[in-house]
């Protein structure tokens, strides 16, 4: 496998002179398998940037879509394949209690969001998770309901005996009695991430931030880290950096958290732009 | 296999209220109750842990005002898991401590988005005679 991280930023695209080097771009991950399967995590504003990459043969794509925030949804509509009727485009994402993922789709596909209609783009079908695990190529996936606002689900990918968690959006953390994690059988997300080789994870908020953040959906540093090391991760990518961190300050909260949390597995900057091989 | 994320929030939820709640999986086995349902059912979560349907149902016994027993499949939470509907009753229970108390029970079973019927929980109150 390989991942490309496309778009790292939470909530907001935060373009400018002091976010460059990790990029203001939102949410947007590829993942190619080594056949070639092409597999995208959300299609916040980094999508675009990432269609302009994709090799001109492609004949499908798979959009996996944790949850319908806006800031994970916004750079669909700019998606160029989905306007390109040699390719078929599969959208997998939640639907409510009340509503169907491609009517929930369609509240910002529409008028006066939007001026294309989802129903009118040539061949998008979209699939509704969670589900039993299923099959896209190589790849298996498992697609779980987390901890997040609304319905959000985070994706385990696994091919080739290795694995990526994909949790962008994510508050394990929430609630903690004194702070301390519960058995695991309690931990949101546990399941999705065990042993995962590359563990792309919520870390939105600093520790001080997050007091008037808590219920919001998002995870700090030590969250993240603690998280990875409760599930046994063997590498973390922090992710859904906060519109207010600039790159200096991104610097240096990974640096302190490698420092302070000493976890037992590697950690990575989630910078856009970066390449991990699985 | 951990619980379901909605089984998840109703725990951190009970954690947070000062009415007592219990909380079943699917098949009537209990997961968890708070701290205020620890005062009225006489023993704390810590010690008693997760119990089977059969077990929490006779363990702590509920009574009717004459003091007979109350089958188990009749007590309102036992109600909602056989049923899958909400189901309300005052009656009285003698928790582990041995201390027989006049509470009152609602019980809702919980749904996920689909509609996966995923357990119930009990809010009760002791009522004040």
């Amino acid at each position: 496998m390989r991942v490309t991280l496309f778009g790292t930023r939470g909530s907001l695209a935060t373009p400018g002179a002091d976010t460059n080097r990790y990029g203001g771009n939102t949410s947007t991950v590829e993942v190619f398998a080594d056949d070639g399967t092409l597999l995208i995590l959300d299609a916040g504003t980094g999508i675009r940037r990432l269609a302009t990459q994709i090799p001109p043969a492609t004949s499908r794509i798979d959009i996996l879509l944790t949850h319908l925030h806006m800031d994970h949804i916004q750079g669909l509509g700019f998606f160029r394949p989905l306007y390109d009727p040699g390719v078929d485009i599969h959208i997998w994402g939640p639907a409510s209690s009340t509503l169907r993922l491609e009517a929930r789709l369609s509240r910002y596909l529409s008028p006066p969001l939007f001026p294309v209609h989802l129903r009118d783009l040539p061949k998008v079908v979209c699939h509704e998770v969670p589900r039993p695990q299923f099959d896209i190529g190589p790849f298996r996936i498992q697609a779980s309901l987390v901890c997040h606002p609304g319905p959000t689900v985070g994706y385990r990918l696994e091919a080739g005996g290795r694995s990526v968690v994909y949790l962008p959006d994510h508050e394990p953390a929430l609630a903690l009695p004194n702070g301390q994690w519960p058995a695991p059988d309690w931990i949101s997300g546990f399941d999705l991430a065990f042993k995962a080789d590359l563990l792309i994870h919520d870390a939105q908020y600093t520790d001080e931030e997050y007091v008037s953040c808590v219920g919001w959906g998002h995870s700090t540093y030590r969250h993240a880290f603690e998280f990875a090391a409760q599930v046994g991760a063997k590498r973390i990518v922090p992710f859904h950096h906060d519109p207010s961190h600039d790159d200096d300050m991104l610097d240096r909260l990974l640096e302190e958290s490698i420092r302070r949390f000493k976890s037992s597995c590697s950690a990575a900057a989630g910078r856009e732009g970066a390449v991990f091989g699985i | 296999m951990g619980h379901p994320i909605q089984i998840i929030l109703m725990r951190q939820l009970a954690g947070y209220l000062n009415v007592p709640l219990f909380l079943v999986g699917p098949n009537g086995d209990l997961l968890f109750y708070n701290e205020p349902a620890e005062a009225i059912l006489g023993r704390r979560f810590d010690e008693t842990g997760a119990m089977s349907a059969k077990e929490w149902s006779s363990a702590f016994t509920p009574e009717d005002s004459d003091g007979h027993l109350i089958p188990p499949e009749d007590v309102p939470l036992m109600i909602t898991i056989t049923k899958k509907r909400p189901a309300h009753q005052r009656f009285f229970i003698r928790g582990l401590d041995g201390v027989r108390r006049h509470v009152e029970v609602s019980s809702i079973p919980i749904a996920g988005l689909d509609g996966d019927f995923l357990g119930g929980a009990a809010l009760f109150w002791e009522v004040s005679d």
